[in-house]
């Protein structure tokens, strides 16, 4: 699904990645933990294709494609999928005008035929029950007003409905409090297919309890520099990121 | 220079309607003298240093004599009717009855065109025209006085409301021609109307229309007012609207201006004790389009709100000016006047003009006023872009929804969904479903 090989990144001179491999398989729910500043929101763009960002060196591959060489709506189109830390809010937008505009993009993309106005309805009925969303918010603009749970809750419905290959949380449980995270967890554990993966960006290890990971990945200085089971998110959220640090320091 | 449109009107003097009344011919002397001395407003008056019209001096756009309009696209003229109107069509500055539709008025409720009111009730004419010009004065207002050929008027007694909107629709046929218009609205008492004008041109002609409106609201009246300019792209419009308010009388105004090559819009309202007055617009331009915004709101009484808010959409070359002044005169405490302008630019060469005034002589207001100028966010554009919208839509469902935005506060059902074709046929050019809004 996704190959990260030693991806070394810049943001303005200043190296923010430093080498990160990360092998990702379909089906695969891969947990990136790591104290503020480590690079994760960083990696989590740079797969989204956000500009700002120099890559010096390393490759990512999806499906076999450089990834790095696909504009942002392509990899959309492709199946990447970001669910953003900061929705941004669109006056004037509705977001049900911007579900059918990036759902057919990607279908027509998929070379599959518009929806019509009355499938599109019954599926978006549908996926809305699984974020606990009103279906007002339908006709809402996107995140205009929305309190910091509502915009979690409308990035998992845009993942619902646009049916990703890859999902990328970027602390999608920061701000939320305890029912929105269930909520939001439900939504994704939903969405966990043989063929779908997800990498789940946070500081804390809390969603961990909620979504499974098969992985966990310890990401400090733009490093990656411990791997491991569940099991390793429950001895950071038991000893902090405190001695992770020293293991870098001492290594460097 | 304007001796020669002098020259040139001299002898059309003749043909202009009201010619049996001495106040009126007066009235049409004085402000023919002020022209003669003036002419047209130019750059080096305050008021007018962003909106350059002398080109409108060399090109000698001449009123048509004759009252028929033999080739009207009658058709055409339906297409920018509203449904469910009165409406009174002036065909390149002359009323024009076989097109309106005026049948049914309530009891004491007068629509007609000037030159008819001069007739029929040449006293209420009398009381009203000028009344809401007190305090104006340019080239343009006296141009105007001096030649206006016709123009609506409208007299709604005290207590009535008006249950369905009325429509003035301002159409222009021919090439090189005038349309000079004076229409006057008056309301009485507690009475309430909702009242459009709808400007049009044949594509492809050029042409100036000189329109200017008084409003009269009587105590406690209320006036939904929507102007509507979709002139030709080779257009020169200049139209005023000037509202003078008596206490607790309320005016709300859209202006959306989408057409003409050069257009200036003058939106002035004057607030009594306890009015209130609220001002929207949206101007969109492209090419080499170049519009002019100008409101001014004096609050002259005690207890009155405003709340102004524009939006300008400039793309290529065009040219955006927003003058937006309110002034609190001493006695006006209590006032609470807002103002915002926000402005769009989507190419490098597109350029605005924003100039927010408050000049507040009392001292116990809540005022308030904001312009920012700017490109579409790029954080707001990633966004769309992540979700699989490709980047030239992505941009243009911004432009569309801060425009939008504006469309979205017109309270006339008919005219909003009306208002957005043209804000979907002219701008932005692509991207934009109709069906999914």
């Amino acid at each position: 699904m996704l190959k990260i090989e030693n991806l070394h990144v810049r943001v303005d001179d200043k190296p923010i990645l430093k080498g990160i491999t990360l092998h990702v398989k379909p089906g695969e729910v891969h947990a990136i933990m790591g104290p503020n500043g480590s690079g994760k929101s960083t990696l989590s763009h740079i797969l989204a294709g956000r500009d700002g960002y120099e890559v010096t060196s390393g490759t990512v591959t999806y499906q076999g494609k450089n990834l790095l060489e696909m504009p942002p709506e392509e990899r959309a189109r492709e199946g990447v999928f970001l669910a953003f830390q900061y929705p941004v809010e669109i006056p004037g937008v509705s977001n049900v005008y911007l579900l059918k505009a990036a759902l057919n993009a990607v279908r027509k993309h998929r070379g599959l035929p518009e929806l019509d106005a009355i499938d599109f309805l019954k599926m978006i009925k549908q996926k809305i029950k699984l974020v606990e969303m009103d279906e007002k918010f339908l006709y809402r603009a996107v995140n205009e007003g929305f309190s910091g749970g509502e915009k979690k809750r409308n990035e998992i419905l845009q993942m619902a409905v646009l049916e990703p290959k890859l999902c990328i949380l970027d602390e999608t449980d920061s701000g939320l409090d305890i029912d929105a995270l269930k909520v939001v967890s439900d939504g994704v554990n939903s969405l966990r297919s043989a063929d779908r993966s997800f990498i789940l960006v946070t500081h804390y290890q809390r969603l961990l309890d909620y979504i499974k990971p098969d992985h966990v990945h310890v990401l400090a200085q733009g490093r990656i520099v411990k791997s491991g089971d569940a099991s390793l998110a429950l001895e950071l959220e038991e000893r902090g990121y405190g001695w992770i640090d020293q293991t870098v320091s001492v290594a460097a | 220079m304007n001796a020669q449109y002098i020259e040139r009107y001299e002898s059309l003097v003749d043909a202009l309607p009201g010619q049996h009344l001495p106040w009126l011919n007066a009235l049409r002397q004085l402000a023919l003298g002020s022209f003669a001395a003036s002419g047209f407003p130019s750059p080096r008056e305050e008021e007018w240093k962003y909106t350059n019209v002398t080109a409108l001096e060399k090109k000698l756009f001449q009123p048509l004599v004759s009252a028929v309009s033999e080739s009207v696209d009658t058709a055409w003229v339906e297409t920018h009717k509203l449904a469910d109107t009165w409406s009174l069509v002036l065909v390149d500055g002359r009323f024009n009855a076989e097109l309106s539709e005026l049948a049914d008025l309530p009891a004491n409720v007068v629509v007609t065109n000037i030159s008819e009111a001069l007739q029929q009730h040449p006293e209420q004419v009398k009381n009203l025209l000028g009344s809401a010009l007190t305090h104006e004065s340019h080239g343009f207002l006296a141009f105007n006085t001096a030649y206006f050929s016709d123009g609506a008027f409208i007299a709604i007694p005290a207590g009535l409301v008006l249950d369905k909107p009325v429509q003035i629709l301002h159409v222009s046929t021919h090439s090189e021609a005038l349309a000079n218009t004076r229409s006057l609205v008056g309301l009485g008492a507690n009475a309430q109307a909702k009242l459009i004008e709808t400007f049009v041109g044949v594509a492809g002609l050029s042409y100036l229309t000189a329109a200017v409106s008084e409003i009269c609201l009587a105590e406690n009246a209320g006036l939904e007012h929507y102007k509507v300019q979709v002139e030709s792209e080779k257009a020169y419009h200049f139209g005023g609207v000037y509202a003078s308010q008596a206490d607790s009388s309320r005016f709300i105004q859209h202006n959306l201006s989408f057409g003409g090559l050069l257009a200036r819009h003058e939106i002035h309202a004057e607030l009594t004790k306890g009015c209130d007055c609220e001002l929207n617009g949206l101007f969109l331009a492209k090419g080499r389009q170049h519009v002019d915004s100008h409101t001014l709101i004096h609050h002259t009484e005690p207890y009155g709100t405003s709340r102004e808010t524009y939006r300008g959409v400039l793309a290529d070359r065009a040219r955006g000016v927003f003058q937006g002044r309110i002034v609190v005169h001493p006695k006006a405490q209590k006032t609470s006047a807002e103002m915002n302008n926000r402005n769009l630019l989507l190419s490098e060469d597109a350029e605005i003009d924003a100039k927010p005034q408050l000049e507040i002589l009392a001292d116990d207001v809540k005022c308030s006023h904001g312009v920012a100028v700017g490109q579409l966010d790029p954080e707001s554009v990633f966004y769309l872009v992540s979700r699989g919208v490709d980047t030239e839509t992505a941009k243009n469902m911004l432009t569309f929804a801060f425009a939008n935005e504006m469309v979205e506060k017109i309270g006339l059902d008919s005219l909003r969904g009306r208002v957005q074709e043209h804000l979907l046929d002219l701008f932005p050019q692509t991207g934009i479903r109709r069906d999914w809004l």
